[in-house]
């Protein structure tokens, strides 16, 4: 059992580290902003649930496992409320994406506020 | 395997930096800051179980809130003259 809770932790600390350093070269290889901010919410939603998961596996102390929840909780929450409030901000203040094809000096409409 | 991830984090929050530095809009600096916070938690968590001492999530937690009011209180000037210059640097 305890061998199975080390492989398994292992695993997803794997998983973690490998969403984690896919979103850093992502961050740093992609054109745009709106591309920079999708390879971010990698990142921020699915490598940090797994490094959390992997460490709860590691610890057997009920209330480590509940602090761990608690920063997954407040992670699940924060990180795409603050990517939500950025995007519109950039939005709102005419940043084009660079692979939009249509013509550049077009105004947001109206619609998309 | 925790050091390994560990590791990971670190070279995670210098591409990070070098977004945030080198970064053409103010908003790149923004991402890059809030996902460097976002890593500086999961650092602190893991730090925690490789030096064995876990009250070191308290601190996680404290700063998982710092960072998501930072970057929201960045954003209360969102519609400031230095964020309508169609993203580019004013200097």
């Amino acid at each position: 059992m305890d061998f199975l809770l080390n492989i398994s932790s292992s695993l997803c600390l794997l998983i973690g580290s490998f969403l984690c350093i896919s979103g850093g070269v992502g961050i740093l290889r992609f054109p745009d902003f709106y591309s920079r901010m999708h390879a971010v919410g990698v990142t921020e939603t699915l490598a940090t649930t797994m490094i959390l998961i992997g460490l709860m596996l590691q610890n057997p102390d009920a209330l480590v496992v509940l602090k761990l929840i608690l920063i997954l909780l407040l992670t699940l929450f924060i990180s795409p409320t603050a990517s939500h409030a950025l995007a519109k901000a950039a939005i709102q203040n005419n940043l084009r994406p660079k692979l939009d094809k249509r013509d550049n000096n077009e105004q947001v409409t109206s619609s998309n506020r | 395997m925790i050091i390994a991830a560990t590791l990971a984090i670190f070279v995670v929050m210098s591409m990070a930096i070098i977004r945030a530095i080198a970064g053409p809009t103010l908003y790149d600096r923004i991402l890059a800051v809030n996902m460097f916070g976002t890593k500086t938690v999961l650092l602190i968590s893991l730090l925690g179980f490789v030096m064995g001492r876990p009250e070191f999530l308290d601190i996680a937690i404290v700063y998982a809130l710092i960072n998501f009011i930072s970057v929201i209180g960045v954003l209360r000037y969102s519609d400031s003259a230095i964020f309508k210059h169609n993203g580019e640097d004013i200097e």
